[in-house]
């Protein structure tokens, strides 16, 4: 710990230098290599120059023009899904031939968590004899063009649904999902930069960054390598040096693009904890419809009501599971009608504490991964981006505060 | 919870059911039996626990087990009628068979309190998870010290395990004080809420453990005079109550701060939760 904390001084101070020298870019990037800052940086490191990962991943390159080639031969490894535009919006969907393929958009409505928790599903049925589980089919789901804050929610997602004890229905559906992510570029709704996962290191089987004429292919898995291996002759592994200049000058560029930036992020958690009963969550009660649209969208909301259902017969039935919001009325009714969080406002408050703060407790980050679907849906501009801004400019409206 | 999916339920018979209250807000005591053999040798509980009910057809909920775990034989769950699962619930007969999976959650810390007083504070079906210790203490009887129940309801209608208490009460190394919260022809004990009844009686906090379950606002005010009368914090013990569909800590249905109340709960002390910034 003490050791890194040296390193990011140190580096930090050849930043200052290399400023006042105007040293140029490349000679920072190889700087910055030797203090393995750049770990981080972007997506992932070609191969020969990560030293920290340099045995269990490789990076190809490839020319976009086998790309349809590819999306052909990864077609028959499964169900492949990608970003398709309909309506003006972008979501998920089968894809059958390489033009369906739609792959300059920021989000999509749903996330790629409807393909490990989908939004309705069976998990038991029954009759007056016995109960069977119901699993999903072993057939393969590839989705395809999924960007690094989607990628950084299914992380999340593995963590809560595969930690002590395993769903199985998630474990079922995660193992046959093969991930190939997509490099992006962000609008003025994508905060990714400030929940820190602009950047993604795992989580992928490949993921492709869109360079000019062609893409760097990360490996991120042992599935991912064995696509590879099979796609060699449209994969190669030489990569100059001016590919990875142009790769760093990419990364910088789309870094300078985000407008939007939650205030203060790392300490929100604090934030959140010192103004637990700020007027704030009242204003935003007072406009918020409890419609659940946030957690509807939202690629980290898992939270799931159970059903049973009698078929017409009434001989059999099943159980479901249906994804729920904690913004909806009737969340926490228990027994004897009490309901703890009878308002809006209550709802609402636990919907935005447990993501930005008691999620850190818990699993070590927050479970926003700024990809913007809030900013872009809620209908009354309630989101990550305006509730945390409107929490920390009343944190700063008291200076002792900000000092 | 079986080997493979902790979601699906085993089967259990009912082997008896006992009405508690009668009324609208009935309170039937359902004792369970494990169809499967393994299963049955299987189960082990402490008490304090929970359990995930299944009426096929209905659905799932949670609720504390209300027996013993020195009693092997079966598992006894005590439900009051009202909601949608309740009152299927209550329909079901002695023979039906309903799903039951778990144990889920924490338990009372039965073995550290040995040698200390214990004092129980029940409302309403909130006696339900703390019967469990009860029958516990009492058939452990030399490992504590005095034993006191302070138990109320709303009317003596509503009061659960009547007979029990009528049995307990012919022993003498424990006192039990009941209430009702108005006035009755006939009743000749306490009349008043149960932190009314607490403050009366005025125990010792001198190595004493508070347990209560109840209705959230009488926990508030129990706590609060346990406060009064010097109990420490970590002297009070409570179980809180919350929705839950899965019972492993992923439906996020229970979740209170950074609490999942079936991974963490639902037993709590009271210096455990009086920091929590959430709704309980």
């Amino acid at each position: 710990m003490c050791q890194k904390f040296t390193q990011i001084s140190t580096f930090l101070k050849i930043l200052q230098i290399s400023k006042i020298l105007e040293l140029n870019s490349k000679l920072l990037y190889y700087i910055s290599l030797k203090f393995s800052i750049f770990r981080r940086y972007p997506y992932r490191l070609p191969y020969k120059y990560n030293f920290k990962n340099s045995l269990d991943m490789k990076t190809y390159k490839m020319s976009k023009d086998r790309f349809p080639e590819f999306i052909e031969q990864i077609k028959t490894k499964g169900q492949l899904y990608g970003p398709v535009k309909g309506n003006g919006k972008y979501s998920f969907e089968k894809i059958e031939k390489f033009e369906d393929l739609d792959f300059d958009y920021q989000r999509t409505v749903i996330g790629p968590k409807k393909f490990l928790t989908p939004p309705r599903y069976q998990t038991l049925r029954y009759d007056k004899s016995g109960q069977t589980d119901v699993f999903v089919s072993d057939e393969t789901q590839i989705v395809i063009g999924v960007h690094p804050c989607d990628i950084h929610g299914i992380n999340i997602l593995d963590r809560l649904f595969l930690g002590n004890i395993k769903d199985p229905y998630y474990e079922k559906r995660r193992n046959n999902l093969i991930i190939i992510g997509h490099s992006c570029l962000p609008d003025e709704n994508c905060v990714c930069k400030s929940t820190g996962t602009d950047m993604v290191e795992d989580g992928f089987d490949l993921f492709f960054t869109e360079l000019g004429e062609h893409y760097l292919v990360w490996v991120g898995s042992d599935k991912g390598l064995s696509i590879a291996i099979e796609a060699e002759d449209m994969l190669t592994e030489e990569i100059s040096e001016d590919e990875i200049q142009e790769y760093v000058r990419w990364q910088q560029r789309r870094s300078e693009m985000f407008k939007s930036e939650i205030p203060s992020f790392k300490y929100l958690a604090d934030i959140i904890h010192l103004h637990y009963d700020s007027k704030v969550w009242e204003q935003f009660g007072e406009k918020c419809l409890s419609c659940g649209i946030c957690s509807i969208v939202c690629p980290t909301c898992n939270c799931f009501n159970v059903e049973d259902r009698i078929s017409m017969n009434t001989e059999d039935g099943f159980r479901e599971r249906i994804l729920d919001s904690c913004t909806l009325p009737y969340y926490s009714m228990v027994a004897g009608d009490h309901d703890f969080r009878p308002d809006r406002t209550s709802r609402l408050k636990l919907y935005y504490t447990h993501k930005l703060k008691e999620y850190i407790g818990r699993w070590g980050q927050p479970s926003c991964v700024g990809c913007g679907r809030c900013i872009t849906y809620c209908p009354v501009g309630i989101n990550v981006l305006t509730v945390s801004t409107a929490l920390y400019e009343e944190v700063c409206e008291k200076p002792e505060a900000c000092e | 919870m079986t080997d493979e999916n902790p979601y699906q339920p085993w089967i259990a018979k009912i082997i008896s059911v006992k009405e508690e209250a009668s009324g609208e807000r009935a309170i039937k005591t359902f004792r369970l039996e494990f169809q499967d053999e393994e299963v049955r040798k299987k189960f082990s509980f402490l008490p304090g626990q929970c359990i995930m009910i299944s009426v096929f057809g209905t659905g799932e909920s949670i609720f504390a087990i209300s027996s013993s775990p020195t009693q092997k034989d079966y598992i006894e769950v005590s439900v009051m009628r009202y909601g949608k699962l309740t009152k299927a619930l209550h329909l079901k007969e002695e023979g039906d068979l309903v799903g039951a999976r778990g144990p889920y959650g924490n338990s009372f810390k039965v073995d550290e309190w040995k040698g200390k007083n214990v004092l129980f504070l029940g409302g309403g079906i909130g006696q339900a998870p703390l019967r469990s210790v009860i029958d516990y203490c009492i058939d452990n009887r030399k490992d504590y010290g005095k034993i006191d129940i302070v138990y109320g309801a709303r009317t003596s209608r509503d009061l659960c395990y009547k007979d029990e208490f009528a049995e307990m009460s012919k022993k003498d190394d424990l006192s039990i004080h009941l209430s009702i919260d108005v006035e009755e022809e006939g009743w000749n004990q306490f009349v008043g809420f149960v932190p009314d009844n607490l403050k009366r009686l005025n125990p010792s906090p001198e190595n004493t453990i508070a347990i209560t379950c109840g209705p959230p606002i009488m926990i508030k005010f129990v706590i609060q005079n346990l406060l009064e009368l010097g109990f420490k914090e970590d002297q009070v013990y409570t179980t809180l109550e919350m929705r839950m569909k899965c019972g492993i800590g992923i439906c996020g249905r229970c979740n209170i701060g950074n609490l999942y109340v079936c991974k963490d709960g639902p037993v709590f002390s009271y210096d455990q939760i009086k920091d929590i910034q959430g709704d309980m």
